[in-house]
């Protein structure tokens, strides 16, 4: 039986893995090459690696690290953050990321997502949105967070998919950061609407809510930072919890 | 030993390139044929369509190449779809190795259960029949990224359940073939190539 996916999220800033609260207070918890070999030691099943450093200079550094990381990791891992233009990806695909996760550009250029899909694979596009929830209606927001557009998440995610998107990674920004729980209702809607999968990013606090969002929530994978990073709930703890649930994970 | 990667047009080969330097193994990409003819070891990876990479392969006449190859081969993903007689994706007629044919998964429309297109992330494989696998790794968590599928035939030397059970693995003589990624498998997936190498 397929396994639910549990997947930590490392984001990278100059070569060093960071971690913020609602997108601001960011600080450094350590080498995204050992943390990724040690959370693939734990079990994780898959890893997400997103560059927030703004500058040239750093973005090299960061093709740098994601060929580090693919020679030392034996399980798939997406790459995201900044990217652009179809070299930046050709690049991170050289260099050995298994997928490649598309926000502010997949946006700002829906074309790129179609681009992907046809010169490297559906498998190797994530398009990764940012969605905010006001008065009932969930608007996509680029740029970290930063700007609200004219997309609406469920017709965008549909679009992306479409244009021949392999995954969806939503993160709902009122649920980001606060350990409350992820946006269930939205996930699952996501989840009905769509043909290729849902990872679900923001608002893991306990077990509980990864039961929550594998059961009500329908998604096909959870994705945290904090709460591994800081060894709240331990990658193979979080799987006996849920297997003891009856949820199907890799053991 | 001397390891060949088949070199592609497109997907992510350098992960199957890393973990045999993992194993100590330094293999070589290339599609030149004189290397691959005399390497001790061929592997055939990729991901990407089947139609456009048949062509990229029939261009530099690896197609012919491939069947005639003694030593072992290990197609993965993509690789073991190229190597069955046909496939529905782009309607390919396809290298031949294995007499079975590649489908596309197709999901019940109004099905209690959902299932989702790609099959993407860790499934356990059963019934193994082949030395690739041993014994050790049946019901074990491979990791799997694919939209189609080699349907269950004489070839088949281990399955995986989804929509319906499918291929995990083919068999005939020297070509083995993987549809799940060994390289992206955690200790399972060293193992295997572990064996693959030691075949």
């Amino acid at each position: 039986m397929l396994a639910k996916r549990i997947i930590p999220c490392l984001d990278v800033r100059n070569g060093q893995t960071v971690k913020g609260v609602n997108f601001v207070n960011i600080r450094e918890v350590g080498d995204p090459v050992e943390m990724g070999a040690a959370y693939a030691e734990q079990g994780a099943d898959e890893l997400v690696f997103l560059d927030i450093t703004a500058s040239h200079e750093g973005r090299k550094t960061f093709v740098q690290l994601v060929k580090r990381i693919a020679v030392h990791l034996n399980i798939p891992f997406t790459v995201g953050g900044g990217i652009g233009a179809l070299t930046d990806i050709e690049a991170l695909l050289a260099a050995g990321a298994d997928k490649v996760s598309l926000n502010t550009a997949a946006i700002r250029t829906p074309e790129l997502v179609d681009q992907m899909a046809l010169n490297f694979g559906s498998q190797f596009v994530v398009v990764a949105i940012d969605a905010r929830e006001e008065g009932g209606k969930w608007t996509a927001y680029i740029n970290g967070g930063r700007i609200p557009t004219e997309k609406e998440l469920f017709s965008w995610a549909r679009e992306c998919e479409d244009r021949g998107a392999g995954e969806i990674l939503f993160t709902s920004m009122n649920h980001d950061g606060t350990k409350n729980g992820f946006a269930c209702e939205a996930l699952a809607k996501l989840s009905d609407i769509l043909t290729i999968p849902v990872i679900a990013s923001g608002g893991a606090g306990n077990m509980e809510h990864f039961a929550e969002v594998f059961t009500t929530g329908k998604a096909d994978a959870g994705l945290a930072a904090s709460i591994f990073h800081f060894n709240e709930i331990t990658v193979p703890q979080l799987k006996h919890y849920l297997r003891d649930r009856n949820i199907p994970v890799r053991l | 030993m001397n390891v060949a990667i088949i070199k592609y047009n497109a997907g992510n080969i350098m992960s199957v390139d890393y973990a045999l330097q993992r194993l100590g193994v330094n293999p070589l990409v290339t599609d030149d044929h004189g290397f691959i003819r005399s390497a001790d070891r061929v592997i055939f990876p990729g991901v990407g369509e089947a139609s456009t990479t048949m062509q990229y392969l029939k261009n530099r006449k690896l197609d012919l190449l491939l069947p005639e190859l003694k030593q072992p081969v290990l197609g993965i993903c993509l690789g073991l779809q190229l190597m069955c007689r046909l496939s529905e994706e782009g309607n390919t007629k396809c290298i031949g190795i294995f007499e079975e044919e590649v489908r596309k998964f197709d999901p019940p429309a109004n099905g209690a259960e959902r299932w989702k297109v790609p099959h993407m992330g860790w499934n356990t494989i059963y019934d193994l029949k082949t030395p690739l696998l041993g014994e050790d790794l049946s019901n074990r968590y491979v990791y799997f990224i694919h939209s189609y599928y080699a349907a269950v035939g004489p070839d088949t030397v281990a399955l995986c359940d989804y929509t319906v059970p499918f291929s995990a693995a083919l068999q005939r003589d020297n070509f083995y073939a993987t549809q799940f990624h060994p390289e992206k498998s955690g200790k399972p997936g060293y193992q295997i190539l572990k064996n693959f190498l030691e075949l």
